[in-house]
């Protein structure tokens, strides 16, 4: 238990031998200590034990996943993510992960490029009726998704864009998510103008502003957009649903639905499998951005 | 190097506020022009007006032969330092000070050679790799400074530049900038500049001239000598000196010399009334703690007041006084002051009359000043 830094390191009196009182207080504190961790162990291991039991059941029969709630295989088998990525259709997942790229790519630089543009427009300059615009912005949040299904739908059918990814990341390229935006403009509005006037006094137009000094000031904000908008789009099940028809063009969130629907018995392995494939990417994703999501820049430039 | 005129200059905003009323100053080539006064006196405005910061809603600026109201910031010709350095945070400083010369496609170089330069100036040389976050706040300051001069621009601009350092490192920057727009003027390439601070002893340690303003108006230029001495009026007088001018209502009559009544104590000024213009009746009556001697109560020409309050300055002793329902400071070097006053006794206070200022009650304006002024 000494291994805690947060147990006090009493001094021991001057012969080197702890006196009494040293020796309860320490006790004591070793004692709250070791309550405080097992707790925190034990609510810790309630909560992971579903993506626990999720990664130890793709390694098990099909039989055995019912056998037992414990998470750990007892014959592990890579048979789920063999099966699981051939699919029942003539495809493997590697063309669902390739679909699914082929949204999540596109619609996450539309929107760090569409909201960072909108949110420095509106956090930045004064333009006649911003203040409606932005209200109207800020009312699309409230907005229920179900209200705009369907005139989305019927739009995307006029366009003759049915069964292709654009209704699914175009909307992305024209800052539709006024989440992101509010949030961009919000960490916009906690940076003092200063640089960006010492930029414009050392001859920089607005878009070399935007690009040298503000982007890069902001980039924790665009850096949580991306990973949110990375992970939300790949666990996205609706949209694919209602847009995209054939089979082919399925993303991985389609597709391991797919798995459910083909087959009578259920290989509940290689679901499993490729559902622990499917999160694969958006854990990846988020610890490779983790660093920069928590690093504040924007501090030190500015006394404040 | 070139000259900075302001010709009836007006800044209204959106809303209808009027913030700089029509300003008329000239800068001339090589003048360091210090712009003071209390804050919310439009003092920062119309110097963002100047780099192009701020829109100019009416007048013009010119800048050498050009007029820039329409300018970027970028083509006018100026450098500014900011309050907060500004620096930009995910830059080295090599890559601050660089960042003007960059956008203008300076050959690599010269923007070497540049950067070496004004970091052996400001002795940042040390600096050149690290982060603004890993700079101290002088060190910030002399590199936002640096980042300046490297552009070698017309005008260079300073808002508050060093409000945000401690008192000690605040006095070194002074002496420095000082001593950087002298060093300039003798390699024959004198700066322009115009430097915003609300600090009166920036002021007037610095500025080859001083431009006095309040509310939007400019109250006074004058260089800080003619300031200190000849304020133009009771505003500039109060706010120039430390301590403040005691301005004290008075009424005034012309006898044979000019004569104030303060609390039924009548004083003779002799020799003022050659400057006084035909005015009588009631007056402010200014006079600065250093221009009063304490003498025993009752002397002649002395005001009679009670002392309230003795402040221990170190070399000089800070006496307060009330003379009727007026507070009378009075600034007694320390090895002068008798120490048997003590609170509470009665005290002679006589103005030097030939440092005493009279200002009109309605405009404030000064009408003691020499005819020919």
């Amino acid at each position: 238990m000494t291994a805690f830094s947060d147990i006090p390191q009493t001094p021991s009196s001057h012969d080197g031998v702890p006196t009494a009182l040293q020796l309860k207080l320490r006790r004591r504190a070793r004692t709250s200590a070791a309550i405080r961790y097992t707790l925190l162990i034990v609510v810790g291991f309630i909560m992971i034990y579903p993506l626990l039991w999720l990664v130890g059941a793709s390694f098990k029969t099909n039989q055995e996943i019912f056998a037992s709630p414990w998470f750990w295989p007892e014959e592990p088998t890579f048979q789920g993510y063999v099966d699981g990525w051939k699919t029942s259709t003539p495809y493997t997942f590697a063309t669902f992960f390739i679909n699914s790229m082929q949204i999540v790519i596109p619609k996450v630089i539309g929107t760090a490029i569409s909201c960072t543009l909108v949110a420095y427009g509106f956090a930045r300059f004064d333009f006649p009726g911003k203040k409606v615009l932005f209200a109207i912005l800020i009312a699309t949040l409230l907005l229920p998704d179900v209200v705009t299904r369907i005139p989305q739908y019927l739009l995307f059918r006029e366009l003759g864009w049915l069964d292709t990814y654009l209704p699914l990341f175009a909307p992305a390229w024209l800052a539709g998510d006024a989440f992101f935006v509010f949030m961009i403009i919000q960490f916009l509005r906690a940076i003092p103008r200063e640089m960006e006037e010492a930029a414009r006094v050392d001859g920089a137009n607005t878009f070399q502003t935007l690009i040298y000094i503000v982007v890069p000031i902001l980039t924790p904000a665009i850096v949580s957009v991306c990973l949110f908008q990375f992970m939300w789009t790949m666990n996205d099940f609706l949209g694919p649903l209602i847009y995209i028809s054939t089979v082919e063009k399925y993303p991985v969130s389609l597709a391991l639905k797919l798995s459910i629907d083909a087959t009578e018995a259920f290989n509940w392995n290689s679901i499993l499998a490729m559902t622990v494939l499917a999160l694969t990417p958006s854990l990846v994703v988020f610890f490779m951005a983790q660093k920069s999501f928590i690093e504040g820049i924007s501090t030190g430039g500015v006394k404040g | 190097m070139a000259e900075l005129q302001l010709k009836s200059v007006e800044k209204t905003y959106g809303n209808g506020f009027k913030a700089v009323h029509g300003i008329d100053l000239e800068v001339g080539e090589g003048e360091f022009m210090v712009l003071v006064g209390p804050s919310g006196c439009a003092k920062s405005t119309t110097l963002r007006m100047i780099a192009g910061l701020e829109t100019i809603t009416g007048g013009e600026v010119r800048i050498g032969d050009q007029v820039v109201n329409d300018l970027v910031p970028g083509k006018r010709g100026i450098a500014m330092v900011f309050q907060n350095y500004a620096l930009y945070p995910h830059m080295k400083v090599t890559r601050n000070l660089s960042f003007g010369l960059r956008l203008r496609r300076e050959p690599k170089d010269k923007i070497a050679r540049s950067t070496a330069e004004v970091s052996g100036v400001l002795e940042i040389e040390d600096l050149l790799d690290r982060l603004p976050k890993q700079l101290s706040g002088g060190q910030a300051q002399r590199v936002a400074l640096g980042r300046a001069l490297i552009k070698q621009p017309e005008v260079f601009l300073f808002d508050e530049p060093l409000s945000n350092l401690d008192a000690k490192l605040r006095a070194s920057m002074r002496v420095r900038i000082t001593d950087l727009h002298k060093r300039l003027r003798d390699e024959g390439r004198p700066a322009t500049v115009v430097y915003v601070t609300h600090d009166q002893v920036e002021a007037m340690t610095m500025g080859d001239r001083i431009c006095v303003m309040k509310d939007g108006h400019i109250m006074q230029v004058a260089d800080p000598v003619t300031l200190y001495e000849r304020p133009a009026n009771a505003f500039v007088a109060g706010f120039i000196g430390m301590p403040e001018m005691n301005l004290v209502p008075a009424v005034l009559t012309r006898g044979e010399e000019a004569q104030i009544t303060i609390d039924a104590q009548t004083i003779t000024l002799p020799g003022v009334k050659a400057r006084l213009s035909e005015v009588e009746g009631p007056v402010t009556f200014g006079v600065r703690p250093q221009h009063l001697e304490v003498t025993r109560p009752d002397a002649k020409d002395a005001l009679t007041g009670t002392i309230t309050n003795l402040e221990f300055m170190g070399h000089e002793v800070n006496l307060h006084a009330r003379v009727g329902d007026a507070n009378v400071v009075c600034v007694v070097p320390t090895d002068k002051f008798d120490t048997t006053l003590g609170r509470g006794d009665l005290v002679g206070l006589k103005p030097r009359a030939s440092h005493v200022h009279l200002f009109d009650t309605q405009t404030g304006e000064n009408i003691s000043l020499p005819k020919s002024q």
